[in-house]
């Protein structure tokens, strides 16, 4: 099969500050050549390697889109595996902070206050970002991936609870 | 898919014929057939001008099914043998929706299923008979055999669902190239009408559904960002508000089967005057003698259905939150669906996204008019607008895990075609066997999910708990449709998977119901499968000749010489008469071809990568 590597796939130095417009347009040219649409009426083995290309671009592409996902997977390049279960260290700050949120999402979910929620979002969102200025210096600068991989579980855990806010959102509404 | 191709022997791959594809809504309410002939599209009609065709079947006796206008009108006589809105049943169990409200006799049969004169006739067999009349209008209109069809379904539908429509088009004896979501059909006539570009908002609310798509339109792709929606929500529920209605303040005794569907009929037209008019009449003799003459009112009308259009209002967002997007970010928002006429659900709509909606295309026909634009396109017909659609799976797919509970293996809104793996091992010592339940939806619990399918992993070796390692992969196609494997991946072993559909039909029922509607000899079969598997093999030949002419230089000597060698035997073998060897040895090609057919995608995923390259840099 082709280019197993994602950044090479979409022509990308791998790094954690990459270019979002020309991952969208790389992704939009490959699925252009490769999307199982223009195979319809093509030979099995075709169809089978249309499928197998567009697979793997969409999962490559949902991967390096997302910020959290991204610094996973470079980590993963460096044999990292920023999930694994024996990985649990967190700085005790971060653990605080963590209690706050879920204790503060409890709140606005008991009281069934959107805009709470709402505001919480934005926050994490806040702090997201934070950490993404982080990560660009700790992986591309630094190359300091234990540092890199606190950050990575960090911004993890904000996209987790962010689904949940949603999740809770969606509920009330 | 090869009988198609038997035009004209050594012409039928002259690249410049035009092949006849067409695009069919397939709509609770009404279908339609579309086709693009000589670069315009345009609804194909029947023989008495009529574009639509009522979705009404009906079992006039054990010979002879009625289907469209003659069988819409014996529905108040004939409500036990007349099914309407049979969409709604798709892929459904009797749980799924309210008996009460519905004169049939069912089945339960795991899938439901209805009694009728004509036997006991499943929801995919009553819809295929609908597929059938407009495959005979569009085969007499355009003048041949159909290369296929894409088919539109409510982006909604779920994996059952979805099944149970491309098997009722097996059935109807058309080639499905594509399970197109009703609101990205739309999206194709519209922004395509429009040279549309931006986020745009598809509000689909048809006879019995409720779609929701927000989509990217730019330059040569559609985007499918996020879509939502209700599969049990249209505007047959608002006939029934006007019915109920109907029944309460005229103080009626229960109804017969035939009062009830004449009682709907009336609301439907009242609902369809209040389009235009300030009141409505609703007038007629019950068979008990009884008579009904009330006025409704419009301000009455938007009173008993208030609820049903604010129920559309928390799929609008939720897409927009999946999106993550704002009102701010919606450049416009589509009208789609006979239902969206009602003025009420126009102002609900301009008033959520602070926009008048469009409604310049024709609400029922937009979704045939660009499924009909996406059928030339996959079938291999040129033309200026082709656009890639790039649609997403609409609910998640999921596993039961302990408990009862599901995990989610891949979540809704992900760009098709995708695929996923998930690791299992074994509960105890020597367990050889296991089972998976497969489910849709977003809640966590089994039993507020769809049960897609039950599997039995079987033939994993025996080992200590917890050390086999099952590799379970899902696969989602571009027609929304789930296929599964697995494999033990220490040993290696591929474990035999038992796929038993929960609902839906298994592949030796519609073998059965196909044998038994051809009902050919025994000789005429054996002499059309040698037919197809000359032309199948034909086509392969020309095919990798073509390839081979192009792309030879990607092959090393040796690769180069296997390939020609096994084509020269390929091409004696398919001149002797065996029908099934001549099968084989296309399927056998076609594999010895799938590292060469890898490497040429690998060479035009390249070019297409350099291709945008150079644009950038003209710019």
């Amino acid at each position: 099969m082709m280019r197993e590597e994602y950044f090479e796939l979409f022509e990308l130095k791998p790094s954690f500050n990459i270019d979002l417009a020309k991952l969208e347009t790389n992704y939009r040219a490959i699925q252009s050549a490769s999307h199982p649409d223009r195979f319809v009426t093509a030979l099995s083995a075709e169809k089978l390697a249309s499928m197998q290309t567009a697979t793997l671009a969409n999962e490559a592409y949902l991967t390096l889109k997302n910020p959290a996902n991204r610094a996973k997977y470079l980590l993963s390049l460096q044999g990292i595996d920023a999930v694994k279960e024996t990985n649990t260290h967190m700085p005790a700050e971060f653990l605080m902070q963590q209690m706050e949120w879920r204790e503060a999402i409890d709140d606005a979910k008991t009281a069934r206050d959107v805009t709470a929620l709402e505001s919480l979002l934005s926050e994490m969102q806040q702090a997201a970002k934070v950490l993404q200025t982080e990560l660009t210096s700790l992986i591309d600068v630094k190359k300091d991936y234990v540092l890199a991989t606190d950050a990575t579980r960090k911004l993890i855990f904000i996209d987790k609870v962010c689904t949940d806010i949603n999740k809770i959102i969606e509920l009330i509404e | 898919m090869a009988l198609l191709q038997i035009s004209e022997p050594g012409s039928s791959s002259a690249p410049h014929q035009h092949k006849l594809a067409v695009g069919i809504d397939l709509g609770t309410t009404n279908s339609l057939v579309a086709s693009v002939r000589s670069g315009l599209t345009s609804v194909l009609l029947d023989d008495d001008g009529h574009s639509l065709l009522p979705s009404v079947v009906r079992y006039v006796d054990d010979a002879s099914i009625d289907v469209g206008y003659s069988a819409q009108t014996a529905q108040s006589t004939d409500p036990l043998n007349t099914i309407i809105s049979v969409k709604r049943f798709m892929g459904r169990g009797l749980k799924d929706i309210d008996v009460s409200t519905q004169p049939y006799h069912f089945v339960d049969d795991g899938m439901l299923k209805i009694e009728t004169r004509a036997g006991i006739k499943s929801p995919v067999e009553i819809s295929a008979e609908i597929l059938k009349t407009l495959k005979t209008r569009a085969e007499k209109t355009l003048g041949g055999e159909l290369v296929g069809a894409v088919i539109t379904v409510p982006a909604y539908f779920d994996d059952a669902q979805r099944q149970a429509t491309k098997d009722a088009a097996r059935l109807a004896g058309l080639n499905v190239l594509r399970l197109l979501n009703e609101p990205t059909a739309a999206a194709v006539a519209y922004g395509l009408d429009n040279g549309a570009e931006g986020t745009y908002v598809i509000y689909d609310l048809g006879g019995g559904t409720f779609d929701v798509s927000i989509l990217k339109l730019a330059k040569g792709v559609f985007e499918v960002l996020a879509t939502n929606g209700d599969s049990a929500l249209g505007g047959d529920d608002f006939d029934r508000r006007i019915f109920c209605w109907t029944l309460e303040t005229s103080h009626c005794s229960p109804l017969n089967a035939g009062d009830t569907r004449l009682l709907l009929t009336k609301a439907r037209e009242a609902k369809e005057w209040l389009t235009d008019h300030a009141s409505a009449q609703i007038t007629c003799k019950l068979s008990s003698g009884d008579v009904i003459d009330l006025t409704l009112t419009t301000k009455q009308f938007i009173e008993l259905t208030q609820t049903l259009v604010a129920k559309t209002l928390t799929p609008i967002k939720k897409a927009l939150r999946d999106a993550a997007l704002c009102i701010d970010d919606i450049k416009g928002v589509v009208m789609v669906g006979g239902a969206t006429r009602m003025p009420q659900i126009r102002l609900a709509v301009a008033d959520y996204f602070k926009q008048t909606p469009l409604t310049n295309l024709d609400p029922d026909k937009v979704v045939a008019l660009g499924a009909a634009i996406q059928a030339n396109t996959l079938a291999g017909n040129k033309s200026d607008s082709d656009v890639l659609l790039l649609d997403v799976i609409p609910l998640s797919l999921g596993l039961e895990t302990m408990g009862g509970l599901v995990e989610k293996v891949i979540p809704r809104n992900s760009t098709l075609p995708i695929a996923r793996a998930q690791e299992f091992t074994t509960f105890k010592d020597g367990q050889t066997a296991m089972s998976i339940h497969v489910l849709q939806g977003e809640r966590e619990l089994v039993a507020d999910c769809r049960s897609l399918a039950k599997f039995e992993l079987r033939g994993i070796p025996a080992m200590v708990a917890g050390s086999a390692r099952i590799r379970v992969t899902f696969t989602v196609d571009a027609d929304g449709l789930l296929s599964v494997s697995a494999r033990e991946t220490l040993s290696n072993v591929e474990a035999n998977i038992v796929v038993k559909p929960s609902y839906g039909l298994s592949e030796e029922q519609i073998l059965a119901m196909l044998k038994s509607s051809f009902g050919a000899a025994e000789s005429d079969k054996n002499a059309r499968m040698l037919a197809e598997a000359k032309v199948d093999a034909t086509s392969l030949i020309l095919a990798i000749k073509a390839a081979l002419q192009q792309d030879a230089d990607l092959l090393s000597t040796t690769e180069l010489a296997a390939i020609e060698s096994q084509l020269q035997a390929f091409e004696t073998l398919t001149q002797s008469g065996d029908a099934h060897a001549i099968h084989t040895a296309t399927e056998a090609l076609n594999t010895a071809t799938e590292a060469f057919a890898a490497k040429r995608m690998d060479k035009s995923v390249s070019a297409a990568l350099a291709g945008r390259d150079l644009t950038t840099l003209e710019i």
